[in-house]
């Protein structure tokens, strides 16, 4: 190994090698090993049951919905956040993590009280014939929720660094404000959004706990794929448990291996020739 | 295109960055504003462009008020210190980006040619695939001018243009905007703390401070005869004597210079480090030599004026000097300025 002046790489490596192998890999390992135990015939009828499929349906269209929505308003909060200076912005800053630190469980419970038909929201939704709790509609606003911080904690610090400059010859070259958002901010803010869009995404996928009190999980229509999971698991189930966890597990690490090669790409232009 | 300042102001919260402001830049005139910082040079700068906006006064482009005009429809061509180059676009696409948004419709084939014209002129033909994060910093600012000059400014603004470069690559980039201003014709205003980058490059100096012109003229006018102490300060290593003035002759510590037409009264000498030189014998400032520093053209000598002033001159290598010495500084040459009794 070559020799490096910053100390302590030994050290510093080892612990989080085995860190990483004790917290990350070894239950992902284990789920893949339980999921494998069965014959592939047995895993792909479990995996391909229509149950499952609806499930995995509600869930992808659900968090697909709340990444696109998430996308823009995490992009418009990241944007005035650092843009602008008015009063209670720091509160603003600080409520953006709310969604980490609250329990998921009480934020569902909150939001379907709020989007029951007799709630606050629910009971005015109503009158224009939208309902949004127990059905996906609802399972998309628990994920928006959850899954809000991602985009903006990632935007943030990006667009806090653009150089003022840039824009301002832009602008002296004569592009109008539309065109230099779209040619000189977004193409520089791209990685941060795609970072940001997958992990929100991801973090939609597997949310749980705001997900069931709002969604009324009803089998083939409101029941998200971590539910599933969790009814096979209450039934001993543990084998089909896995299964339907590792199709979970893929999609997740398909969406940010795409998203990392995207990002890859979208940083060409920093590699040094 | 003939700019004029008529008046500006310009304060930022509670600070007076630029105390009214009258300037007027003939048109293919190469000028620059001098100042130390927060002297207002770049404010003055960024109105000319637009990116700041007057709070009084008004700037005129030709015959038009363009006082009130956004930055995008002035049609000026702005470089700045950082380059400001779009880090996702090659140098082409850089030098072509003003010709792509402009309500000027161009052809694909017309942006290329005259990117690829303005890549020649710039001497970065082959260059226009990279990146700005692989050419180097010398080679970032021409991008950043052929940009401006993309879109046929009708002035060209520069901020600090050569302040973020080594010594010797700010050295030929300086001759080379010469060269293209020469070339194009186009009226230029730079501004720079640097007053040996002002003199080498600019036809007229405007002096800065504290938000207002000290003085403009050629760089000859204004070396050769500073209106003040601060001009003459901030054009170049000088030594300070204090005098007095009597008959029109300033006396300091023995040395005696004609001051014609200055009242009787203190006085403050100021003098080059050429313009001293070292004698055994008076008539001088007594003196005794502290240091020699050896450079390659002469040799700098450190002494310690008997009136208790630390004073530094230059001397021509061969003369035998050395630290410990007593002698007498004396004066070749130097400017007498009445003592402001009251400095600002």
């Amino acid at each position: 190994m070559k020799r490096n002046v910053l100390p302590g790489l030994r050290l510093s490596l080892g612990l989080t090698l085995f860190y990483v192998g004790l917290i990350v890999v070894l239950p992902l390992a284990a789920l893949a090993v339980k999921a494998a135990s069965l014959g592939p015939v047995d895993y792909w009828s479990i995996v391909s049951s229509p149950r499952a499929v609806a499930s995995y349906r509600v869930t992808v269209l659900a968090a697909l919905g709340a990444t696109v929505f998430n996308l823009f308003f995490g992009l418009a909060l990241a944007w005035v956040l650092t843009r602008y200076r008015f009063p209670g912005r720091r509160l603003v800053d600080a409520m953006v993590d709310l969604p980490f630190a609250l329990p998921t469980a009480v934020a569902g419970i909150s939001l379907t009280a709020l989007f029951s038909a007799n709630g606050w929201f629910g009971s005015v939704l109503s009158h224009l014939g939208i309902t949004v709790a127990y059905t996906p509609l609802g399972i998309m606003i628990a994920m928006c929720f959850t899954s809000l911080p991602f985009i903006v904690r990632t935007v943030q610090p990006v667009l806090e660094d653009l150089d003022p400059a840039l824009e301002e010859a832009a602008q002296s070259l004569g592009g109008s404000d539309w065109t230099i958002f779209r040619k000189v901010i977004l193409p520089l803010l791209s990685p941060a959004l795609l970072a940001g869009t997958s992990l929100s995404f991801a973090r939609s996928l597997g949310e749980f706990g705001a997900i069931i009190f709002i969604a009324g999980n009803q089998p083939m229509k409101t029941e998200i794929t971590a539910l599933l999971i969790f009814i096979r698991l209450e039934e001993y189930d543990y084998q089909a448990a896995a299964a339907i966890a590792s199709v979970l597990l893929i999609t997740a690490f398909v969406t940010l291996a795409i998203t990392n090669w995207l990002q890859a790409r979208a940083l060409r232009y920093t590699v040094k020739g | 295109m003939k700019i004029r300042l008529d008046n500006v102001i310009k304060t930022f919260d509670t600070f007076r960055a630029v105390h009214g402001v009258s300037l007027e830049i003939e048109s293919g005139e190469l000028v620059a504003l001098l100042g130390p910082s927060g002297s207002g040079k770049t404010t003055i700068l960024r109105m000319v462009a637009g990116l700041e906006y007057a709070d009084g006064g008004h700037i005129y482009f030709g015959d038009q008020d363009a006082t009130d005009i956004p930055v995008r429809d002035r049609g000026v061509g702005f470089v700045f210190q950082h380059y400001a180059l779009f880090p996702h676009m090659t140098v082409a696409e850089n030098i072509g980006f003003g010709m792509s948004v402009s309500k000027v419709k161009r052809s694909k084939a017309e942006i290329v040619a005259r990117v690829q014209q303005l890549l020649k002129l710039v001497r970065l033909e082959g260059l226009g695939d990279r990146f700005p994060g692989q050419i180097s910093g010398g080679q970032r600012q021409r991008v950043a001018l052929a940009r401006a000059l993309a879109v046929d400014p009708k002035v060209l603004l520069l901020d600090e243009p050569f302040g973020a470069l080594d010594a010797n690559v700010r050295h030929d980039l300086r001759r080379w905007l010469r060269e293209i201003h020469q070339e194009l014709g186009i009226t230029t205003i730079f501004v720079t703390h640097d007053q040996e980058e002002a003199l080498d490059l600019a036809d007229r100096v405007v002096i800065l401070k504290e938000g207002k012109i000290v003085q403009q003229g050629t760089p000859q006018a204004v070396c050769r005869d500073p209106k003040d102490a601060f001009v003459l300060k901030f054009l170049g290593d000088a030594n300070r004597l204090t005098g007095e003035v009597r008959a029109g002759r300033a006396m300091a510590g023995g040395a005696v210079i004609d001051a014609p037409g200055l009242a009787d009264g203190p006085a403050e000498i100021y003098a080059r480090p050429r313009d001293l030189d070292w004698s055994a014998e008076g008539p001088g400032v007594a003196a005794t030599v502290t240091r020699v520093l050896d450079r390659p053209g002469e040799r700098r000598v450190m002494v310690q004026a008997v009136t208790g002033e630390a004073l530094e001159f230059d001397v021509e290598p061969e003369r035998d000097i050395a630290a410990g010495q007593a002698g007498f500084v004396t004066l070749r040459r130097a400017k007498v300025f009445a003592l402001d009794e009251n400095p600002a």
